[in-house]
């Protein structure tokens, strides 16, 4: 989130699309509601009439995978209409920026694209930039290449008839979202959107929130109190997860993963570390050394030293341009080249798409290691359904941890809380917390490295290891401090502005990544988390104030919130060039007697208006502003819609290009795909329910859930199910061209058939929640056995929310 | 830790009608279930309590744990009236959170190894299951190991050995997990967070 849970209150207008907030974040929905008991208007967009389009002002029906059209289609009308927050967009967006002449968009394809590789040249997807090397700017925004005119045509393709019709949303209805979410691109309105993976399970998913920020850029909504743009998330920590990145692509931290092709440490920092020759651009990423050889020195210690590049040889290196995702590790598996495999927390065998090839791919395995609080189907694949234990060869081991509030820790919320737990009670038996038994792990392994050595052994051998306690268990909170990070020898800050000199000692923790060091004076596990102890030892996460000094909802001294204890990022955003609040009811920082005064500012600098030290407000980006050409993405600096992997169309009405041109197709025997196939005429998607969690792997084993919702079902309009002769309550088959899901019928006014391209198209869903293991008397099984091998262009998440099934009386 | 108790006060004020209501009706029955309700409460007023927070979503809503000063067993979880997001409430399963303890029977208690080609789980001890894993990694990283890759690049990697989880689990497990993978060269890191 780019804003947090109470800040949800502030907003006039809540537009929640790709999320069923009531019902799988009924807490955060509880601050949507407050903020209608203010008189907001709450819009409702998704496939099913679920119970939040019940709280909401309206729900309006889209089918499954459309989202970019839709939303394309307020951009248009945003401009067109001149709604767009002329300051903002002129002064905190790259609208004004010219692009190389060279660029084009012809029939759904950029320049540079490469059929081939499925990849594009991005060589043109840049700026023209004068003789400093700073981008050039059109401040009439009138130029033929300048950001906003390339965007005003792009999005002039999408028009009401056009996008009515891909996405099967009446015109009306339309209209009546674009013009109530547009009112709020005037500086005393608060527009923001809830999503979750309502918009991140599909091909485009990356490109789905990335048309909202275009939008949120346009209206003045992002860096405002009810603003923003903000993801409702779907695991207690998967905001830490994500920021400790235990995820292929990046360390913790969001430093980049290694690449082979960058040899040396040099050579990697060069790369990394942008360079702005613009000098109102704080753009922060210049510290990119400090951070990363902090972590490195917070691995290895007094090892990693000037002379060995800070173990920099030492890291793994991933091949250029390959993936290692999920799908990408079952893939390799499924072909024999993985042959170990810890799954820590996690139920795959139900989570990941195409379940069969799942499970078939686990058989392969030499060994594979669980850690959970329960058993599930991952664990016991060896006796799944139709696999005979006789045959499989893998060693299983399954260790018992701790539940939540049996140890103690901290655990980051969507809104980028660092909340502290304590541990409540001991855990059952001989069940120990699971980072308790990685470190073990680890230390037997270090233990077989020191003896026997082994290819690359100092990774292992010099790694600082000593996170257990005198009686051998987790040391959480020195886990904590090596996070956060320390100095590792006596150093002096001195703050020039300031013009003061503070003196660390060696072992002082680091009070703020401010003071981190890229000469190994500094060890930070990860430097966004620096800050989260006082330089003194306080623990900042553990901090339970309730002041509220804006009246906003910031909460400032309860818990940690990363970066630097920052509520809402881009705050400098909600202020004018001179440092005045856009809209003085909603006060989140004001520039006042030569200090920003209010949430912690997006750095110390003061407002844009002073063109000797200001800056602009948007100091992660290079060039210091938002990005509404954003060149990073696969598939586009402006997103476009293209169908899902499987759709009911055969053509896309927007273009020549059906899907999106930049996904990895997958090609195993296993990853079959039936597009626009009669044999699997209807749209399925899929979700959760309240009453369980992901893949249920937690709440199947608890009696006074699975009560509330015992198996599998999916959910058929009245109308579809007239056609099938499928009754309520009825067990029928799901079917794709992967596979089968028993389940029951639950027909329904919730669903209603779109039309789309002039026919009628009919949308099912079903919940992820069920496997096989338990309850034991259930029938059903994952219904990700029917879903495709395939993910976005730029992160890899599966396209759970748009497939071709049918459904099947048995 | 010092919390407010409100919560406790106005949970008490509702139990205390129910009791006079009920004591007028002839069913002993809810009686008796308020009166046990009080005995909680009691229990939950003389309990050390200890603030948790929930693991499902990710909205963050702060939990209470009664733990019996006796036994060190946990017998009530509810919501954290203080806490400024859930202002002590919470939804379905976060209500439900006392299931997750040790009361509930499927927990698993004992470390579980099914060797090759078997058909059941066997029960084993801690050192057991270290050493024979860490033996399988060591020897799985050697034998699959690529310091160079196919341009002859320095790449210190292991793609036979994949890792995935967890987004539940707290920051620091989450830190260790992270480390402990790129110390073993592996690449096939992901979890929860990419589906």
């Amino acid at each position: 989130m780019t804003n947090h849970y109470c800040d949800l209150k502030n907003a006039d207008v809540i537009l929640i699309m790709g999320s069923n907030a009531a019902e799988h974040h009924p807490i955060a929905f509880k601050w949507i509601l407050r903020a209608k008991e203010h008189g907001a208007t709450i819009i409702h967009v998704d496939p099913r009439y679920t119970r939040t389009s019940a709280r909401c002002d309206f729900h309006v029906p889209l089918r499954s995978g459309t989202d970019i059209a839709f939303l394309g289609g307020m951009i248009a009308y945003i401009i067109e209409n001149d709604k767009y927050f002329k300051d903002y967009v002129l002064n905190y967006t790259n609208a004004s920026f010219i692009v190389n002449s060279g660029f084009r968009f012809e029939d759904g394809l950029f320049s540079g694209y490469d059929a081939k590789k499925r990849k594009y040249d991005k060589s043109t997807w840049v700026f023209d930039q004068d003789g400093r090397g700073v981008p050039q700017r059109d401040r009439t925004l009138s130029h033929p290449r300048s950001v906003f005119q390339l965007l005003k045509r792009h999005y002039s393709r999408y028009t009401l008839d056009k996008v009515s019709s891909i996405t099967g949303v009446s015109k009306e209805n339309l209209l009546k979202v674009y013009e109530i979410y547009a009112s709020t691109g005037v500086a005393d309105k608060a527009g923001t959107e809830c999503y979750a993976l309502g918009w991140t399970h599909h091909t485009v998913g990356s490109q789905n929130i990335r048309t909202m920020a275009i939008i949120q850029l346009l209206l003045g909504n992002m860096g405002i109190a009810g603003g923003g743009i903000n993801a409702l998330r779907g695991e207690p920590n998967v905001q830490g997860s994500t920021d400790h990145c235990i995820l292929y692509g990046n360390l913790p931290g969001y430093l980049k993963m290694l690449p082979a092709s960058l040899g040396t440490l040099e050579q990697y920092l060069k790369k990394y570390t942008p360079v702005s020759k613009d000098p109102q651009s704080a753009n922060y990423y210049s510290n990119y050394p400090k951070f990363f050889v902090s972590f490195l020195k917070s691995l290895w210690d007094d090892k990693a030293t000037r002379n060995n590049d800070f173990g920099y040889d030492w890291m793994p290196k991933i091949d250029d341009g390959k993936a290692y995702s999920t799908m990408h590790l079952f893939d390799a598996m499924y072909e024999g080249k993985v042959k170990g495999f810890f799954a820590i927390g996690a139920d795959p065998a139900v989570s990941t798409p195409n379940s069969h090839k799942v499970r078939k791919a686990m058989g392969k395995l030499d060994w594979l290691v669980g850690e959970n609080i329960f058993n599930n189907e991952t664990y016991e694949f060896w006796r799944g359904p139709g696999v005979d234990p006789a045959k499989i060869k893998t060693e299983c081991f399954l260790l018992p941890a701790s539940a939540s509030m049996e140890k103690e820790g901290s655990q980051s919320n969507s809104g980028r809380w660092v909340q502290w737990k304590y541990k409540a009670a001991e855990a059952p038996g001989d069940a120990i917390p699971v980072g308790e038994i990685e470190i073990k792990i680890l230390s037997e392994i270090k233990k077989l490295y020191e003896k026997e050595g082994g290819p690359n052994a100092e990774a292992i051998v010099n790694l600082k290891w000593d996170y257990l306690d005198g009686k051998g268990h987790m040391n959480v909170v020195k886990v904590a401090q090596q996070i956060n990070g320390r100095f590792t020898k006596d150093t002096v800050i001195e703050d020039t502005a300031k013009k003061t000199k503070t003196v660390f000692k060696k072992g002082q923790l680091v009070p703020t990544f401010g003071m981190l060091k890229d000469d190994g004076a500094t060890a930070c596990g990860n430097w966004i988390m620096s800050g989260s102890y006082t330089a003194d030892g306080v623990n900042k996460m553990q901090s339970r104030g309730k002041e509220d000094p804006t009246g906003l909802g910031l909460f400032p001294n309860w818990s940690f919130a990363w970066p630097v204890n920052r509520r809402i990022l881009y705050n400098r955003a909600s202020c004018d060039l001179n440092g005045k609040p856009y809209n003085p009811k909603r006060r989140l920082l004001e520039w006042t007697d030569g200090k920003w005064v209010g949430d912690v500012p997006d750095g110390p600098w003061p407002p844009q208006a002073d063109r000797a030290k200001g800056k602009y407000p948007f100091i992660m980006q290079k060039d210091g502003l938002g990005a509404l050409f954003g060149p990073g993405m696969a598939e586009g600096p402006f997103p476009e819609h293209y169908e899902p992997l499987e759709s009911p169309l055969t053509k896309n009405p927007l273009s020549g290009q059906l899907i999106n041109p930049a996904i990895e197709i997958f090609k195993g025997e296993m990853d079959k795909v039936a597009s626009a196939s009669e044999k699997f005429p209807y749209v399925c998607t899929t979700y959760s329910c309240t009453e369980h969690w992901c893949s249920g792997a937690l709440t199947r084993w608890q009696a006074w859930l699975l009560e509330m919702q015992p198996e599998l079902y999916v959910e058929i309009g009245e109308k579809l199910a007239k056609e099938k002769g499928i009754k309520n309550g009825q067990r029928i088959k799901v079917t794709s061209i992967r596979g089968e899901a028993p389940c029951v019928a639950m027909v329904t006014k919730r669903f209603k058939p779109f039309r789309v391209e002039g026919k009628e198209v009919h949308q099912v869903g079903m919940p992820f929640n069920y496997g096989w293991l338990f309850p034991k008397d259930s029938t059903s099984d994952s219904t990700n056995i029917l879903t495709p091998t395939v993910g976005d262009a730029n992160t890899f998440c599966p396209e759970y929310k748009a497939f071709m099934v049918n459904v099947e009386k048995l | 830790m010092e919390l407010t108790r409100r919560g406790f006060l106005n949970l008490s004020g509702a139990v205390g009608s129910g009791v006079a209501l009920s004591s007028l009706g002839i069913n002993l029955r809810p009686t008796r279930a308020y009166a046990d309700e009080l005995n909680k409460m009691n229990r939950i007023k003389a309990a050390k309590q200890v603030t948790t927070i929930c693991c499902y979503c990710s909205v963050g809503c702060g939990l209470v744990c009664s733990v019996d000063k006796l036994t060190g067993k946990i017998f009530n979880i509810e919501g954290d009236a203080d806490h400024p997001i859930n202002e002590g409430s919470l939804c379905a399963k976060g209500a439900g959170f006392f299931d997750l303890t040790e009361a509930n029977k499927h927990r698993l208690r004992k470390v579980l190894y099914r060797k090759p080609y078997g058909t059941e789980w066997e029960e084993k001890d801690w050192d057991f299951a270290l050493s024979r894993i860490a033996r399988l990694v060591k020897d799985t990283r050697d034998k699959n190991f690529t310091v160079r890759n196919a341009k002859g690049e320095l790449v210190n990697r292991c793609e036979a050995i994949g890792h995935y989880g967890s987004s539940n689990v707290d920051n620091e497990e989450c830190w260790i997990m992270s480390v402990k993978s790129r110390a073993l060269g592996l690449v096939y890191i992901d979890h929860q967070a990419r589906v």
